[in-house]
């Protein structure tokens, strides 16, 4: 089925509501007060069955947290967030401790049954391919406002070697590699809103792919707000040794309500020699109203470390919710011939604002880094690619190439793009280029003639701008977005 | 006898930079079924406007007149409605979509016309068979279909690919709007013999041109000369011997 198609149906079945993930789950919750003090990441550890170097270094974080202030460089603008008026501990009532799937509430299997997660194995019989046309099988953690309620595959992962689970539970039993490398990548004061994660994180995944092993499936972690008032600090670590290789996927939702939740995440990536990691984030967290009312503010540091000589990470993101994106996902290319990819496309329409882009920091000699940037603004958004490309006096015959292109629906929404390079070698090479279009009266007629309606035009026009970055995301996924970048256009044409 | 498409009166302006231009004037004209067509006039005598106009561009704002399309009010429909009733339009400047894929695009195309028709769609393998044996009649090279939409391509790959999509697209009522131009003598005979190969009784042309060349190939039915907006001359294809001969001034003159 052509994409304009399959765009169309997708859109004719939501309806009047744009966004289907809106709805909320009615479930007894464990909630912590508001407000954020030691005593609350106290509480936090507890209920996280924490060593006590964990809790101090929580405290730590929040120590630094204190003397921090929010950062005002970025091109988006909320006001004052209360950090005192939020729950960061909200879980649904259920026993504690690793679980199977038979003992997960039912709500909880039914919701993410409505939002097309699968949380059933059944699908993976041993040595049985799936047929053409089925979905190929997906391990999924599901993380649920603070605490993470399912994970599947563990068993067929862990015949492989590899490890993938919340990393509440990594911290209780892998406490040697998390203390090894948590925080290495991205250290607990980088940034204020790092800071705020370190101190208060709750859940996310725990990936671990050991020595010369290549994942056998997907791996992917979705995340879920559900609670009111509540923040999420999700913490994920994927660390692939030597000769190893790794695909990860996120998803987010939330329901949609009229204040503003805070989603505030750090993501660490570690690649030793030759190792890979591919990581790719369809985020789709509620965008607010038209005019602007609620929505996800979402402050993320992702940050990849290629330790490794020639080993690679490439970050992929397809980024069409929140109402404030605020993220930068980053490769410090540290390893000899290492290489940095970041393919992104960044959807905002409405009253959304978005700030994203990348860095790679070239440390290692002959590293190569590759950043697509596709920016699509619409309505009255505000949408800013912001990237730094530094190339560090060792890193000889460093390369990168950057390409952003932004495209305009309309004319009330704006496009910025601000790219920082700071070349230190003159051995190496650094090409930028950039481009700003509209999608044209004449392109939309063009394809009006020819049958196609204004809204499937739009969806052909878009998905063709972005194609570079979608042929860069798991097969299934690409699909996926596909219909999420039209449905988050839909009506801002005409 | 009711024609098969009757325009009458057909007033038409544009804003142009604040300005309000009047370009069609009082335009009349009727094409019977299964009749080829052809305008020729000076430039800017608004044969490309009435082309837009016809097939429903948004800019042109009609102040007045009406046209009938197979007993339907033509002017009341969208841009896809008129293509799904079976109009065509092949454009004097394909317009690029970059990142689109050119069959891509033809399938999604032909699928959306073929549902508002009632007709089943076609799925990509016969989709694609009927794509490729269409580009092998008009000479195309085979990697067009792969190519992004007229991405890249020369002058005369643009209007061969216009020609593929009215060949896979079967309308009942084509315009040509120079498809001619800037085309060698072989393109120009691969245009006519798309054309002609959609010939039917049922089926009309109107082809804008300033060539004899092309009719020479087309056999047309009628000739009308444009001129400020107006047909002012119409006969039959000796007209346009005439023309290529003499110029429009004799005409234009006769006329005013």
């Amino acid at each position: 089925m052509p994409a304009a198609t399959e765009t169309r149906e997708a859109v004719e079945k939501l309806g009047q509501s744009t966004y289907k993930w809106g709805f909320e789950t009615d479930i007894e919750m464990d909630l912590a007060p508001k407000g954020l003090n030691e005593e609350i990441i106290r509480l936090i550890s507890s209920r996280k069955e924490e060593p006590e170097w964990m809790l101090e270094w929580r405290l730590a974080a929040f120590r630094t947290w204190q003397s921090m202030e929010d950062p005002k460089w970025a091109k988006v603008s909320y006001p004052p967030i209360d950090y005192q008026d939020v729950h960061y501990y909200a879980a649904p009532r259920t026993k504690p401790g690793p679980k199977s799937l038979d003992e997960v509430d039912p709500a909880l299997l039914k919701t993410y049954e409505k939002l097309g997660i699968p949380l059933h194995e059944q699908a993976l019989l041993a040595g049985v391919e799936p047929a053409e046309g089925e979905r190929l099988p997906v391990a999924v953690d599901a993380v649920f406002d603070s605490v993470s309620v399912a994970t599947t595959f563990r068993k067929t992962l862990a015949e492989a070697g590899v490890i993938f689970c919340p990393i509440s539970e990594a911290v209780r039993e892998h406490p040697e590699l998390v203390r090894r490398y948590l925080g290495t990548v991205v250290p607990a004061g980088d940034n204020f809103f790092a800071a705020l994660n370190s101190a208060v994180f709750t859940d996310g995944s725990f990936v671990y792919v050991p020595k010369g092993v290549r994942c056998p499936m997907e791996l992917s972690t979705y995340f879920r707000i559900n609670a009111r008032n509540t923040g999420q600090f999700e913490r994920t670590l994927i660390v692939v040794e030597e000769g190893a290789s790794v695909s990860y996927l996120e998803g987010c939702t939330a329901p949609m309500r009229d204040e503003n939740q805070l989603h505030a995440a750090v993501v660490e990536l570690v690649a030793m020699d030759d190792a890979s990691i591919k990581y790719s984030t369809v985020q789709n967290w509620y965008p607010g109203d038209e005019e602007g009312r609620g929505g996800i503010y979402n402050f993320v540091t992702k940050r990849g470390a290629c330790r490794g000589a020639r080993s690679k990470i490439s970050w992929t993101q397809v980024e069409t919710g929140s109402a404030i994106t605020w993220k930068y996902p980053s490769c410090i290319l540290q390893g000899e011939g290492s290489v940095g990819e970041f393919y992104s496309v960044a959807v905002t329409n409405n009253c959304q604002q978005a700030d994203t882009g990348t860095k790679m920091i070239h440390l290692g000699r002959n590293t190569r880094s590759t950043i697509i940037a596709k920016t699509i603004s619409a309505g009255r958004s505000d949408s800013t690619y912001r990237g730094l490309v530094r190339v560090q006096p060792k890193a000889s015959g460093a390369r990168n190439f950057t390409q952003c292109d932004s495209l305009l629906i309309g004319d009330r929404c704006g496009a910025h793009t601000v790219p920082y390079i700071e070349c230190r070698n003159m051995a190496a090479r650094v090409e930028h280029e950039a481009t700003t279009s509209k999608i044209s009266e004449d392109q939309l007629f063009y394809c009006r003639q020819r049958g196609l309606s204004e809204e499937d035009a739009v969806g052909l026009i878009v998905n063709g701008f972005c194609r570079d970055v979608l042929k860069e995301l798991p097969m299934e996924f690409a699909v996926e977005a596909q219909k999420l970048l039209q449905i988050s256009l839909e009506g801002s044409v005409g | 006898m009711s024609q098969f498409l009757e325009i009458s009166g057909l007033n038409a302006r544009i804003d142009a930079d604040g300005q309000e231009k009047q370009i069609l004037r009082g335009v009349d004209l009727s094409i019977p079924p299964g009749e080829v067509h052809v305008i020729m006039g000076p430039n800017g005598s608004g044969k490309s406007t009435l082309s837009y106009v016809l097939a429903g561009r948004e800019d042109y704002e009609v102040t007045s007149g009406s046209v009938l399309f197979q007993g339907q009010d033509l002017l009341a429909m969208e841009p896809e409605e008129r293509a799904a009733a079976g109009l065509f339009l092949a454009f004097q400047s394909p317009v690029e979509l970059p990142g689109v894929n050119n069959a891509n695009f033809l399938r999604t195309a032909v699928n959306a016309v073929r549902r508002a028709r009632g007709q089943e769609e076609l799925d990509a393998v016969a989709f694609l068979k009927l794509a490729r044996e269409a580009a092998k009649t008009l000479s195309m090279a085979p990697d067009m279909l792969k190519r992004n939409v007229n991405v890249g391509f020369s002058g005369g790959e643009k209007k061969r690919n216009e020609v593929l999509q009215m060949t896979l697209l079967q309308p009942t009522f084509a315009i040509l709007d120079e498809t001619d131009s800037g085309l060698d003598v072989d393109a120009l005979r691969v245009v006519a013999e798309g054309v002609n190969r959609l010939r039917a009784p049922t089926f009309s042309a109107l082809v804008i041109t300033h060539h004899q060349k092309l009719l020479d190939y087309l056999v047309p039915d009628r000739i009308h000369v444009m001129a400020k907006g107006r047909i002012i001359l119409s006969g039959g294809p000796e007209l346009a011997r005439q023309i290529d001969q003499e110029g429009y001034t004799k005409f234009l003159s006769e006329a005013a």
